[in-house]
């Protein structure tokens, strides 16, 4: 069932869910991006849907709110310990169709990776909601339809698209969502939010991959390119690296606070271990660990790929290295490899 | 072709050459970004009265060689889409360009372009042109995107360089170190670490925004506000050729401007009358009346953002060729 929206009629219904939920969703920061004078869109709270981007893909994933870049977990004195205090309240996330997908990765990672649940996660993620985001057209760097992201059937509330104006909802089910939207706004046969058929990027992921992959030449570039700034990490809606932090007041070292912040596979110090070891001391070999894990060694363990084809780390490498290419020239090498045998 | 009168032909941005009876035309280019079509109608000027060739100067102008004394003014007609094109103030048309004695106000490409510069340097450039010229008195501006001073604005009476304030979210930083870093090797090594999150020594820093464009989670950012620093009265030269020296860290836009104005006003107070051709660079006229002089003067009516640090007593070194 499909509802049709003024801005108007939109803004009064995201007012009203606002007094449920906290509302998560990408917004344009003016000004705030790399260089002067460039806007970055990026999650944040919101009180009114027109600072919902609804135009662009984040350039940062919505991951932030279930695993923040920098979280305390609890606070420490000589003989206690208390624990963070967790958000109040219920909250409702707009996204993608991809980041819908990433959803299932990040709670495979935290929920069901091992005989243990991360409670920290777990507590943020009981309380989220999802709205879904039409995808009209792909982006650049997309390649969800390769991925097999592109469409989703369920696990949001509404989805939510704009066109010509008019702002399209189709909801689901929820009783109580129908009376909202019927108040303000027009029922309409059909609003079923627009899938992604097609990308300019596509790629081809093998089946397995040889352990000669190891030494291919083809990381050797990386080495040389990548200058290790972990964009792609950041962004990217589906890692879930972090590194702990026990922090001594400076006032009083016998008190202080553990926070988890995000780590990246491709910053300085990752594999550092006691003694001065460092597993993986060029960009290229952190390249292949990040791109193996991607589209290769999560699906050995989880039976599905880890990367949902977004784009974002495409969209965000400063030295414009490009995945999706990695990924392509991967499954060259092992089809050469097999041509070979 | 006799009779010239030279002072006229330099005051309309032709030069005097050493080749007798020709002379060049000296087209102003302020920012530094021209239009394709404004370049093609240089080769045009240089193609039809010039030799053929076209000097491109360190004031980012163009000067066109070879040219017969008796053409200038159809040059003067030719070079009119250009003035048009650039925005230059004209007092009448196709009579070229009304004066010389306030060079070409330089610009390094800016924010339009480079991934460093913390404002708009063109558009800055321009609106300061529209400000002070024409105007005879030799006043030389320029502005530069960040404090790599890639426009060598410290050899100007007025050097402008960009600043951003960094804006720091602790919330968002990951203690990846690279703002430090980076910081350290491009920049002044303004930032530390503390307890995993960044320290800023908002003295040392310069405001050069290495730390927003290093930062790869949007901890750091740039301010909403452009800031600028002032470098004043450097000049080359014969006698004492020195660096500009910083006045304001962290001013507004609104301020440079008025100074800049305001100091045209003390030079024609207190120039010299018999500087040779009426020109004296306003480095050598402050060292006549003493800084306090030219500070009452350049400050009129300025109000200064909040954040605005200014040095009352800049001193200046260079070499001193004309003392022994």
């Amino acid at each position: 069932m499909g509802y049709s929206f003024s801005r108007e009629g939109f803004d009064a219904v995201l007012k009203a869910l606002a007094r449920t939920y906290r509302i998560y969703a990408p917004v344009t920061f003016a000004g705030q991006g790399r260089f002067t004078d460039v806007d970055v869109v990026r999650y944040d709270f919101v009180t009114d849907a027109s600072q919902i981007e609804f135009g662009k893909k984040s350039e940062y994933a919505f991951k932030e709110l279930l695993t923040p870049l920098s979280e305390t977990l609890f606070y420490f004195t000589e003989d206690e310990v208390k624990e963070a205090d967790a958000q109040p309240g219920e909250v409702l996330v707009f996204l993608r169709s991809c980041d819908l997908h990433a959803l299932k990765r990040l709670d495979q990672m935290y929920l069901g990776n091992g005989f243990a649940e991360d409670p920290f996660y777990k507590r943020i993620r009981e309380k989220l909601q999802f709205v879904l985001i039409g995808c009209p057209a792909s982006f650049e760097n997309c390649f969800c339809t390769s991925m097999g992201t592109n469409r989703t059937e369920d696990g949001y509330l509404f989805s939510v698209e704009e066109q010509d104006g008019k702002i399209l909802c189709e909801v689901p089910s929820n009783l109580k969502l129908k009376q909202l939207f019927m108040e303000n706004g027009a029922w309409i046969e059909k609003a079923l939010p627009s899938f992604v058929e097609e990308n300019d990027v596509r790629v081809t992921i093998p089946a397995t991959v040889p352990n000669s992959i190891y030494k291919a030449p083809l990381w050797d570039e990386y080495t040389a390119r990548c200058i290790g700034c972990g964009r792609c990490n950041f962004v990217c809606p589906t890692c879930t690296c972090y590194t702990m932090q026990d922090i001594y007041y400076t006032d009083n070292g016998r008190v202080g606070e553990r926070r988890r912040v995000a780590a990246s596979c491709m910053v300085d110090g990752y594999t550092n271990v006691a003694g001065g070891g460092e597993y993986r001391r060029t960009k290229g070999e952190r390249m292949r660990f990040k791109v193996l894990h991607k589209i290769y060694d999560f699906r050995r363990r989880f039976a599905y790929d880890m990367c949902v084809g977004c784009g974002r780390c495409d969209d965000a490498c400063p030295e414009y290295i490009s995945f999706s290419n990695i990924i392509n020239k991967v499954d060259q090498f092992v089809k050469e490899e097999k041509a070979d045998e | 072709m006799s009779d010239v009168n030279i002072k006229k032909l330099k005051k309309n941005a032709f030069r005097y050459s050493k080749v007798r009876g020709e002379t060049a035309s000296r087209i102003r280019i302020p920012g530094g970004l021209v239009s394709a079509k404004s370049m093609a109608r240089i080769a045009e000027v240089a193609e039809t009265y010039g030799n053929g060739t076209i000097f491109v100067t360190n004031r980012q102008g163009v000067e066109i060689p070879g040219i017969a004394m008796e053409d200038m003014d159809n040059v003067n007609r030719m070079i009119q889409s250009i003035i048009d094109d650039s925005g230059v103030n004209q007092e009448e048309r196709d009579k070229g360009y009304p004066a010389s004695g306030t060079r070409n106000v330089v610009a390094c490409p800016g924010s339009r372009l480079c991934p460093f510069a913390c404002y708009d340097t063109t558009e800055f450039a321009r609106k300061m042109d529209k400000a002070i010229f024409p105007n005879n008195l030799h006043v030389k501006v320029a502005f530069t995107g960040c404090s790599n001073d890639c426009a060598k604005v410290r050899m100007n009476d007025f050097g402008i360089i960009g600043m951003t304030e960094p804006q720091y979210d602790p919330s968002r930083c990951v203690s990846c170190e690279q703002c430090v870093k980076y910081c350290g090797l491009r920049s002044v090594g303004a930032l530390s670490m503390v307890n995993g999150k960044v320290v800023r020594d908002t003295d040392k820093c310069i405001g050069c925004g290495v730390c927003a464009y290093y930062c790869p989670t949007r901890a750091w950012t740039r301010s909403r506000e452009h800031y600028f620093r002032l470098v004043l009265l450097g000049r080359t030269g014969k006698k004492n050729p020195r660096m500009a020296e910083d006045f304001i860290k962290w001013s507004d836009e609104e301020s440079i401007m008025k100074i800049v104005k305001n100091a045209y006003a003390y030079v024609e107070e207190y120039i010299d009358r018999n500087a040779v051709e009426g020109k004296e660079h306003i480095g050598y006229i402050v060292d006549r009346t003493g800084f306090d002089e030219f500070l009452k003067w350049i400050m009129e009516g300025v109000e200064l953002p909040e954040i605005a640090q200014i040095n009352p007593r800049p001193y200046w070194g260079g070499k001193h060729y004309d003392k022994y």
